[in-house]
């Protein structure tokens, strides 16, 4: 794909400021203010300032919930990619389980499992009760964080792996020939190469995980969607506080978006 | 003459993959400032032999020397052997500078970065330090403009160019040239030759596999020519070109005429 096609695929290039005004152009502008003028205008907003500390609060759980876990779930991918491609054996079988049985169930069904399978063994046990982790245990968010985290963790241990395996093979023969040990060869080739690979699948991989954050509102955690359906509940009110979720979390996807474009211009690539 | 050291000594070097024998016993010595060139045709075995001497393939029976110090090997259980010391590999390794067919530059780094990551990051030489002799070196290969350039926007002799810059600058003992013109075109094989033959007028020791006979007669200091997995014919250039003795090698260079 060239880089035209690659920018024209993200939302994140505005026209040129002379291709601004085409008449085409100057229509769907006109359409577009006035729908957001009668969204303003007819739909009921008053609620807005009552709640923006609770939203903001939100936002924030959902981009700490996103934040944590994606990371975590990176930390984890790269021994699962890893391992898949040298690893041995058993290693290898472990990895490969792990990602088969996270992909192929639904990421809903693993939270509760965990939250109301695993939250509800937990109490029986004194020992737990008397943990220094008791505390923890005892709040819905530690089963949210494992729940994304270890699905983030399946989904990028398989991209991980087809990074790892696509590094040229001669560039690592050229670490082993300058006489770096596995471990240097591993932290200043291997690893930033496949990264670097991997990057634009990781975007959309964030972005995915993003619009996975709400599912921790059904164990109770009050992340941004949790708001917005208490919203819902107190004021009656239906679609707008939901056209402002998707708002939010369009909002969010440009920021991820943006945010691992600059990550990926840093080492131009040609032709890939 | 005064007698030079040796710089490589590979005594019987034995690699068989799998039922296919490739090698069947070679022995080559390279003193200091010998530049020896071998020749042979494909299957020859001569990138294996090359590939030996810093053990990216692991001979199956013999010995490599390097600067005096014999690379100390054990049984791997399947009837070959490995390196009994993997750092001792890692250190004779940091002075043989290599240089691919394939360039292989590392393509997530900049020209610059790639010359100076063994000896950062290898030799553990200050990063100052490597710079300015990375500078050095690229100005002699004709590559300074492109010091931050990344390799993909190279063409492949300027990038074949980065790779040799890359080999000199971990100051090798020896320089290992795997058919660095191999994969180029036609119109970019001289660059690239210009500044082997410029490393060659030094006297800096080198072994080179390659196809280009006019070039292996010009700078080499002997010419080994491999066939089916052994020495079938070595001496100087002159010698080996003008009047081959061995049946193999006057076809071979007919052939190639």
């Amino acid at each position: 794909m060239s880089d035209e096609t690659v920018a024209a695929m993200a939302l994140t290039e505005l026209p040129t400021r002379k291709s601004f005004f085409k008449p085409h152009r100057i229509v769907l502008m006109a359409i577009a203010a006035i729908l957001v003028f009668c969204i303003v205008w007819f739909m009921r907003w008053d609620w807005v300032p009552k709640y923006s500390g609770r939203l903001a609060y939100g936002v924030g759980v959902t981009l700490l919930m996103l934040f944590v876990t994606s990371v975590l779930g990176f930390l984890l991918a790269v021994p699962i990619g890893l391992v898949q491609v040298t690893g041995p054996w058993p290693l290898k079988l472990l990895a490969r389980s792990f990602c088969t049985v996270i992909r192929g169930t639904p990421l809903l069904l693993q939270l509760w499992l965990l939250y109301y399978g695993l939250g509800s063994l937990f109490p029986q046990f004194p020992e737990i009760r008397n943990s220094f982790l008791w505390p923890y245990l005892r709040e819905a968010w530690p089963y949210g964080v494992a729940a994304l985290t270890l699905s983030f963790a399946a989904y990028e241990g398989e991209v991980m792996r087809g990074a790892f395996a696509g590094v040229p093979a001669g560039e690592l023969e050229a670490a082993r020939a300058y006489g770096m040990s596995r471990f240097t060869a591993f932290r200043r080739i291997w690893l930033p190469r496949a990264v670097h690979r991997a990057l634009p699948t990781l975007n959309g991989e964030t972005v995915l995980q993003l619009k996975a954050t709400p599912l921790v509102a059904t164990i109770t955690v009050i992340d941004v969607y949790a708001v917005i359906s208490k919203v819902r509940q107190e004021t009656y009110i239906t679609y707008e506080p939901l056209l402002l979720l998707a708002l939010i979390y369009l909002c969010l996807t440009a920021i991820l978006v943006v945010a691992f474009r600059y990550f990926e211009r840093r080492i131009p690539t040609r032709g890939a | 003459m005064t007698e030079r050291a040796e710089a490589i000594a590979v005594r019987d070097l034995h690699k068989r993959f799998g039922p296919l024998d490739v090698l069947k016993g070679v022995s080559l010595t390279a003193h200091e400032g010998d530049v020896i060139a071998i020749i042979g045709g494909s299957g020859s075995g001569k990138s294996t032999f090359l590939r030996c001497i810093n053990m990216l393939e692991l001979p199956t029976a013999g010995s490599v020397t390097i600067h005096g110090e014999t690379i100390a090997m054990k049984k791997d259980g399947h009837g070959g052997m490995m390196p009994a010391d993997r750092r001792q590999v890692q250190r004779l390794r940091s002075r043989l500078g290599m240089v691919f067919q394939s360039f292989n530059l590392w393509q997530h780094m900049t020209i610059l970065e790639n010359v100076i990551e063994a000896p950062v990051h290898v030799l553990g030489v200050k990063k100052d330090e490597a710079i300015d002799r990375a500078e050095t070196l690229l100005r002699r290969v004709g590559l300074y403009e492109k010091r931050d350039a990344y390799p993909a926007f190279l063409s492949g002799g300027q990038q074949q160019r980065a790779a040799i810059a890359r080999a000199l600058a971990i100051q090798p003992h020896v320089m290992l040239f795997d058919e660095p013109t191999s994969a180029l075109d036609p119109e970019l094989v001289g660059e690239v030759l210009s500044v082997i033959g410029d490393l060659a007028k030094e006297k800096r020791t080198m072994i080179l596999v390659t196809h280009e006979m006019k070039f292996a007669r010009n700078v080499a200091s002997h010419v080994v020519f491999l066939a089916n997995g052994l020495i079938e014919e070595q001496g100087p250039p002159d010698e080996l070109f003008g009047s081959p003795k061995s049946e193999r090698l006057k076809k071979f260079i007919s052939s190639i005429h």
